[in-house]
């Protein structure tokens, strides 16, 4: 047996568990739809315009930097296991990785990218 | 004279035809990417109705532009229909936090036209001051309650409104009720302080310091709170003068201008009390000229309190005016005619006008009272606080947060009674 | 017939068979947890705030819960008819199952048969991470379904708060992981028999309750919600179950949080002082337990923080403080041993 197969099995039940979550409703919950209800919800007032325009690039550069920094961070892990063995050896390995992380981090902040207003 | 006829020494001008008033979505233009959101009529922090059509570019406002009225009840022109004695149970309603305040600058304005002012008894003056600062304190709990609602700090509502709570139970024994009591009338005060009204004042002079120790030390210097109100909405001197703001707004822009000190009325210039200014003019300085003046408001209280030891008249000796105690009137025919008439058909107040200001927990609180000569109210114009003070809104939000905004919505303290009356 | 027993008798059944059940005990649980977590805020935010709190459905209020799951389950389910039907609808189950899956690793306790647990896997932290990190695209995809225009503003602030917490959060277990050498959550509280892990990372520990609380939306970081901002955040839209079902999820991932800082700091089902009489699954719920108070004394105390302050916070300090940590933390390991 993979010892990841329960985690599957697991995540199977924990899908049927939210199936039954929305059969039942689906089956006891009242349905009057009408338009005023169907309205998306603008503080009382008919949406004053839709949706789909630009979004600043602000946030999208956060997603960027998330995928960058979170696959170096991802990295660390197998490391940091073997620390024990690794000594003086990792920790010197690590640091070099670090001090480029660091540079590639302290571009970011001059750049603004984790800026605000 | 008719009642529609405007008295005589008083502007007539005609009436210009109003152009229908455009809606504040179109008023807001899209400027390059930004996206328009109307916050309000229902939502969360703005404090009743009001509506801020905003443009944001993903968090900040770009422009906004506000929407008033949601809230209207048409009690000014109500109250050209009814007697002068009965337009204040509408008065009570406007500014529903401090319905003692809109009440007693009212009967101050009657008062004056009909020329008693100076006849009032110190005894009903000095319950008028009572109940005043009374409702002062509570409003600001309201308003530290609702405004740390709005910075997520949800415990704060409840031990303000503890508070509060024990004040409108004081107003209740007062009046009878616990927002609307309609206790103060023209010339005085309907009927003395109950039995047992000073023990439980007592009670709650005492109780009081350490209720707002409390709130200091969970608000004043919390690292969280300061950050969101310090530098946030700032108002200088000259805006704020420029843009007619009064109370704590402006007294938190470094001008320390009180009604109760510049033109006091009831009595104001026999009580000891500060007039808390800072200079700083954000949200934190008016966050903290309300909390101190919560702690002037019971200095105040504790010395009405002394004077109250005395007994004496609450009503005004003059019977065209003061209705007669309900015991004399099955036993005086006078008594019983003055009742009949004041009931019936209220007084006569001489033409003119007159424009009577108090300082409200909002700031300058005004009537501008019209009297032909009738016994109803020709016009009654109020000067509402906080529509002015809202005003700075549009001075303040631009190129800030929306989270800011919130909290300078909060920081101006608008009760949506009064703006839209 | 002890507990003991009745796992030994699961042995003979198949295995599938076994890790289903227990699966759906595990969630069965998990559920009444959440339902009664739910009420234990509700009540200790009440003693906090001068009320009694939910009295009024059952003694002390303890069949509120289940009121509360009636009242969801015959609300009406719309659908704004700007939003993407499909999406908007499936955004929920996301969530849920992400912040359900987590529990497939979590070992609860340990008794002579094994772990209590589903599954007890060698990378467990890592699966954790890898599961409920998905759930982020629940709120997003919520958000962005729903053609409106609050649940976008929400639904784009919280994307960019968990995704930038996520990153502080994994930096600052490391530290523990290099302590006890191994990513698998029952190695990691063996390696905490003696010492826990809360005394030699005490930094690490403070970095993970910051960054814990903001992962799970919690406040004085809940600006996902936000409510006198952004109304109701990603969720304004949605009504009757599937808001229950974010409001589950939250729920778990709290839980989960819970149950990680038990495992990774806390000492697990190990008992302090040698009180070894109270069974371990006891020491792990007081554990957690202590960790949810926490959240709700939080809750009732602090205001929210504005969000560039959050972001700042979370890129400009924990990120660094969080590698600093490590670092040090590795420099130690290298040069004692």
């Amino acid at each position: 047996m993979n010892p990841y197969a329960p985690v599957g099995i697991f995540l199977g039940v924990a899908f049927l568990f939210a199936v039954a979550f929305s059969i039942v409703p689906g089956l006891a919950a009242k349905k009057k739809p009408n338009d005023t209800k169907a309205e998306a919800y603008e503080c009382g007032v008919e949406p004053t315009s839709d949706v789909s325009g630009r979004f600043p690039v602000r946030f999208y550069i956060v997603a960027m930097l998330f995928v960058i920094f979170d696959v170096e961070a991802a990295s660390f892990y197998p490391w940091a296991v073997q620390m024990h063995a690794l000594r003086t050896f990792g920790l010197l390995e690590m640091i070099v990785f670090v001090v480029v992380l660091g540079i590639g981090y302290a571009y970011v902040w001059r750049k603004g990218g984790f800026q605000w207003r | 004279m008719s009642i529609g006829e405007a008295p005589p020494g008083t502007s007539n001008l005609p009436i210009p035809p109003t152009p229908p008033a455009p809606r504040s979505m179109d008023l807001v233009e899209r400027v390059g990417n930004t996206m328009t959101l109307s916050m309000g009529p229902q939502h969360p922090s703005t404090h009743g109705v009001l509506q801020v059509v905003v443009e944001i570019s993903g968090e900040i406002v770009e422009k906004l532009e506000m929407e008033i009225g949601y809230l209207h009840t048409g009690i000014e022109k109500t109250c050209e229909n009814l007697f002068w004695t009965q337009s204040s149970t509408g008065i009570e309603r406007m500014d529903y936090l401090n319905p003692l305040g809109n009440a007693l600058c009212y009967m101050l304005g009657v008062e004056k036209l009909l020329g008693v002012t100076d006849e009032i008894p110190e005894r009903a003056s000095q319950i008028r001051v009572l109940l005043c600062e009374l409702s002062r304190i509570a409003s600001h709990c309201v308003w530290l309650g609702t405004g740390g609602i709005d910075l997520g700090a949800i415990s704060t509502f409840f031990y303000t409104f503890d508070i509060r709570e024990d004040i409108l139970a004081l107003i209740e024994v007062s009046g009878g009720a616990r927002m609307h009591p309609n206790y103060l009338r023209i010339g005085g005060v309907n009927g003395d302080l109950p039995d047992g009204f000073l023990a439980k004042l007592d009670r709650l002079i005492e109780k009081f310091p350490t209720r707002m120790r409390e709130l200091r030390t969970l608000l004043q210097n919390n690292p969280i709170l300061r950050d969101r109100m310090i530098d946030v909405g700032i108002i200088d001197a000259k805006d704020a003068v420029a843009w007619s703001l009064t109370g704590p707004s402006l007294r938190g822009s470094g001008i320390g201008y009180d009604i109760r000190r510049a033109y006091p009325y009831s009595g104001y210039e026999t009580y000891e009390f500060d007039v808390p200014t800072r200079t700083e003019g954000d949200a934190y300085a008016r966050f903290l000229v309300r909390l101190d003046e919560m702690d002037e408001s019971m200095r105040i209280i504790r010395q009405v309190r002394k004077r109250l030891e005395r007994p004496g008249p609450i009503m005004i000796d003059n019977p065209k005016i003061a209705q007669p105690a309900k015991e004399t009137i099955s036993l005086s025919m006078e008594a019983l005619i003055h009742h009949f008439k004041i009931v019936s058909e209220s007084f006569r107040v001489t033409p003119g006008d007159v424009y009577q200001a108090i300082e409200s927990p909002r700031g300058e609180l005004a009537y501008y009272i019209v009297s032909n000569g009738n016994n109803r109210p020709w016009r009654i114009r109020t000067r509402p606080a906080s529509l002015y003070n809202l005003q700075a809104l549009k001075l303040m939000a631009p190129k800030n947060l929306i989270a800011d905004m919130v909290v300078m919505i909060g920081s101006l303290d608008p009760v949506f009674g009064e703006v839209d009356r | 017939m002890t507990v003991a027993h009745v796992l030994d008798l699961l042995n003979t059944v198949p295995w599938w068979l076994v890790v289903t059940v227990k699966a759906v005990i595990v969630l069965v649980i998990v559920q009444t947890v959440f339902a009664y977590s739910m009420l234990f805020e509700r009540k200790i935010m009440a003693w906090m705030q001068l009320r009694p709190g939910p009295n009024r459905v059952g003694p002390w209020g303890l069949m509120q819960p289940a009121a509360d799951a009636a009242k969801m389950l015959f609300k009406e389910d719309l659908t704004p008819k700007t939003a993407d039907p499909i999406i908007y609808k499936l955004a929920p189950f996301i969530s849920l199952i992400c912040a359900m899956g987590a529990f497939a690793v979590i070992p609860f306790s340990e008794s002579s048969a094994g772990i209590w647990g589903v599954a007890d896997v060698n990378a467990g932290i890592l699966v954790i991470f890898a599961i409920t990190s998905i759930g982020v695209y629940g709120i997003s995809l919520a958000g962005w379904a729903s053609g409106s225009k609050f649940p976008l503003l929400g639904a784009v602030r919280s994307t960019a708060q968990m995704i930038s917490y996520e990153l502080a959060m994994t930096m600052s277990v490391i530290g523990v992981l290099i302590l006890a050498g191994t990513t698998s959550l029952s190695g990691i509280v063996h390696a905490q028999a003696k010492v826990w892990y809360i005394i030699p990372q005490i930094f690490g520990f403070a970095i993970y309750i910051i960054t814990a609380v903001a992962e799970t939306n919690r406040a004085p970081f809940d600006l996902v919600e936000a409510e006198t901002e952004l109304v109701g955040g990603f969720h304004t839209e949605y009504s009757g179950l599937r808001f229950g079902l974010f409001f589950i999820a939250e729920y778990l991932n709290m839980i989960t949080v819970a149950c990680i800082a038990t495992l990774l700091f806390l000492g697990g089902w190990n008992a302090p002082f040698g009180l070894t009489i109270v069974p371990g699954l006891i020491w792990f719920v007081l554990k957690a337990g202590l960790f949810i108070f926490m959240y709700i004394w939080l809750r009732t105390t602090l205001p929210r923080l504005r969000y560039d302050r959050l972001m700042n916070f979370g890129w400009k300090f924990l990120l660094p403080a969080a590698t600093l940590n490590l670092m040090v933390t590795a420099a130690i390991v290298a040069v004692l041993g």
